[in-house]
């Protein structure tokens, strides 16, 4: 990771309210859809960062509030692996916690509540909390993309020079 | 913005209740949802349906309630089904590992004969 840890090419300012989640959803579903994902791929992707991000309104926040969410969202080459990858990097300024602390609760505890640690761990390569300068923590999630395979037809691609009239119902 | 989401629907079919839940049920959403659901629980219905058909997504907001939900059928000695999984919704459900722990069935024709 570089000095600036949300250095990359998408960026996002929201507010820590629930409203807002449903719109970070619907960009992340834009970029992971240029990505080599399969469409219950790209589904669990968006579920991975909203529960991050619901994660950080509940217990970083204690709550919806006014204060900021950053998410930074690209599609780079993972430093050092080098492999192509899905990166998102999401800032929050409510309470710094011991990283070492964050674990998902154990699945045969069934009981309502705990699964966002589990989930987001499931579905990204890698999931790295850090402390940052300032309080509220810092969280990375890296999902690898292989673009060596053909592009899974998840849905249907149309780009406006080839828009035809039947792709406007 | 207000996400779109909810109970579309509330039918009943001899003893069974059957609840059509839509659109996106998040921590936005699943606050409003519990209360709705826990009032159709109040009445301690034998049988509820929770048709997932026309979820577009889900989190683990969502999961807690229908966990919470499925814990109070339990308590009453009612029973609590999911049926329609859909494929945008289905992945919360494996890998939470609870796809074993709800009853779900592919119809409700096959939820209410299961009774």
């Amino acid at each position: 990771m570089n000095n600036d840890p949300l250095k990359l090419p998408i960026y996002i300012r929201i507010s820590a309210h629930p409203d807002n989640l449903a719109v970070v959803r619907g960009a992340v579903r834009a970029l992971a859809s240029q990505a080599n994902l399969s469409s219950h791929d790209i589904d669990k992707i968006i579920l991975a960062i909203s529960e991050a991000l619901t994660n950080i309104i509940r217990h970083s926040y204690n709550g919806p509030c006014d204060d900021p969410i950053e998410i930074a969202m690209g599609q780079t080459i993972h430093q050092p692996s080098g492999r192509p990858a899905l990166q998102w990097v999401i800032r929050d300024y409510g309470k710094t916690v011991d990283p070492a602390t964050i674990k998902g609760r154990d699945l045969e505890d069934i009981r309502p509540g705990g699964l966002g640690i589990h989930i987001m761990q499931a579905v990204m390569d890698i999931v790295e909390f850090q402390k940052p300068d300032h309080p509220g923590m810092i969280l990375l999630m890296v999902k690898f993309i292989d673009t060596s395979s053909p592009e899974t037809p998840s849905a249907e691609t149309v780009h406006p020079t080839t828009m035809k009239e039947g792709h406007l119902k | 913005m207000t996400t779109p989401y909810g109970i579309g629907n509330i039918r009943y079919n001899g003893n069974a209740v059957i609840v059509d839940l839509a659109g996106e049920i998040d921590m936005n959403s699943s606050t409003h949802l519990r209360e709705q659901l826990l009032e159709i629980l109040h009445k301690k219905p034998r049988l509820t349906i929770i048709n997932l058909e026309q979820v577009t997504f889900m989190d683990s907001s969502g999961l807690a309630v229908l966990i919470e939900m499925m814990q109070i059928t339990n308590r009453q000695a009612t029973q609590l089904k999911i049926v329609a999984l859909n494929e945008r919704i289905r992945s919360i459900f494996e890998i939470s590992r609870l796809d074993s722990i709800f009853s779900i069935y592919d119809t409700e024709e096959e939820a209410i004969k299961s009774l």
